[in-house]
């Protein structure tokens, strides 16, 4: 049982309508930046996306990347720090799109970023027109310290998985831990069973 | 990026409010007896839940102010428009009890058998010292002679968090230096920094980058931008500069 703060309430009354924001989540309007190191700035004449592990690697430079279909998405965002932006909007490139350029077998992905960054996603979270790698946030291109040139964004899973400054997919047989992971963070990291740290 | 895996499940458990100490007129630490507190590293954070009379119950994240070894505390800044934040700088009694979990974090920490013995870079935007006071009190308590550059960077010398804790450090000349930066108001006579970091500053504060240093980073974004990217202008490589930025919480 928990104890209770007496004079302690709630300030903020919920504005969205309900089932619209995780538990133990509040709304922000701003978009605050949440990383372990400096922003990195990547040229884009020196940036690509890869995907090793598959039958044979694929890789595309910025310009190929940027003449692969695109989507435009509007979603709700979920930080594990507790804040939720809603309506968000991105333009990216479906992983649909993605893996299925590449054969391969693999249930996990481990991401790869500009940085030194991971993060490990099951594939089948990135199938299904669930997750993107966007470039353009709201209508402009993503700012660096926001991940540009090009971030994950996988918006079902809190957002540390939405590995900005992704460079790339690393297919893999198991599950192993990226950065935030390794550190205790929850192998999966549902919102909306609040799965925080390892073991919630 | 180095690092231990830290794992386990994080249980909530009560704590009991042991002491309260007025930093600012904003800003207070609150000390937590916690009855099974498994240890934590200096630069962790730990997560408090509160819960209303009606149930309802708000969790936040807050940087742990003591070092490895002493009692639990927590320093929080009042965000006048925060939910959990007044209740902590304003209501909350000594002897209250609330609901903590963790140490939670293993990349922003200083381990120093792990961390090598290269100088260390603080810099701290505001409440951003919180962290970084608790490498210093570690540093202090293991009788490390690390060698330590504080750049704190604070709107007023009334807003300075831990100011005779720092002013002492500072004094007993050990290898610490603390050097403010006071960019809203100065007091007459003032002649150290006053204004917001820059790339010059950080030339005159940062470590040669052939010393080896270490860089700890923490403050708001638009400070952390700045100070790490000014870093790696300077020539620190990216993963020597760990960085802890705050949210819409004012907490990392």
């Amino acid at each position: 049982m928990s104890p209770i703060s007496r004079g302690f309430h709630r300030r903020h009354e919920e504005a969205e309508p309900a089932g619209r924001v995780p538990p133990g989540q509040y709304v922000t309007h701003d978009f605050p930046v949440l990383s372990a190191g400096p922003t990195p700035h990547t040229r884009l004449t020196d940036w690509t996306f890869s995907i090793e592990g598959g039958q044979s690697p694929v890789s595309w430079t910025w310009q190929e990347f940027q003449s692969l279909p695109t989507e435009t998405v509007t979603v709700d965002i979920h930080c594990v720090t507790r804040w939720s932006k809603l309506d968000t909007s991105w333009k990216g490139v479906s992983l649909d799109v993605l893996l299925g350029a590449v054969s391969y077998t693999a249930p996990y992905v481990l991401a790869f970023c500009d940085g030194g960054y991971t993060t490990n996603l099951p594939v089948a979270d990135l199938l299904g027109g669930k997750a993107w790698v966007a470039y353009s946030y709201d209508g402009s291109a993503l700012p660096a310290e926001h991940g540009g040139p090009a971030r994950l964004l996988v918006p079902h899973l809190y957002f540390w998985k939405s590995a900005k400054w992704v460079r790339g997919l690393r297919l893999r047989d198991t599950n192993a831990p990226g950065f935030w992971e390794m550190y205790g963070y929850h192998m999966y990291g549902d919102p909306w069973k609040e799965q925080r740290y390892a073991g919630d | 990026m180095e690092g231990t895996a830290v794992r386990g499940r994080l249980t909530w458990q009560t704590a009991t409010v042991g002491a309260v100490i007025d930093e600012t007129s904003k800003v207070r630490t609150l000390s937590l007896d916690v009855p099974d507190w498994g240890g934590h590293q200096a630069g962790q954070h730990l997560d408090i839940a509160l819960t209303a009379e009606d149930g309802y119950r708000a969790e936040r994240s807050y940087s742990i102010a003591s070092a490895p070894g002493e009692p639990v505390a927590i320093t929080v800044e009042r965000l006048d428009d925060g939910e959990v934040s007044p209740y902590l700088t304003q209501d909350v009694q000594i002897g209250d009890e609330i609901e903590v979990r963790g140490p939670i974090g293993g990349y922003f920490i200083w381990d120093p058998p792990v961390s090598g013995d290269g100088p260390l870079l603080l810099a701290a935007g505001g409440s951003g010292v919180v962290p970084l006071r608790a490498i210093l009190r570690h540093r202090d308590l293991v009788g490390s002679s690390v060698p330590v550059h504080l750049l704190y960077s604070v709107r007023s010398q009334a807003e300075v968090i831990y100011r005779s804790e720092l002013d002492h450090l500072n004094q007993e000349a050990d290898g610490v230096n603390v050097i403010y930066t006071l960019t809203r108001q100065q007091p007459p006579g003032w002649t150290g920094y006053a204004r917001r970091v820059d790339q010059q500053m950080m030339a005159e504060v940062a470590w040669p980058v052939a010393s080896g240093p270490l860089a700890y980073v923490c403050g708001p974004t638009n400070f952390v931008e700045a100070v790490a990217s000014d870093l790696v202008a300077l020539g620190y490589p990216p993963l020597r500069v760990k960085t802890e930025r705050f949210g819409a919480t004012g907490t990392p």
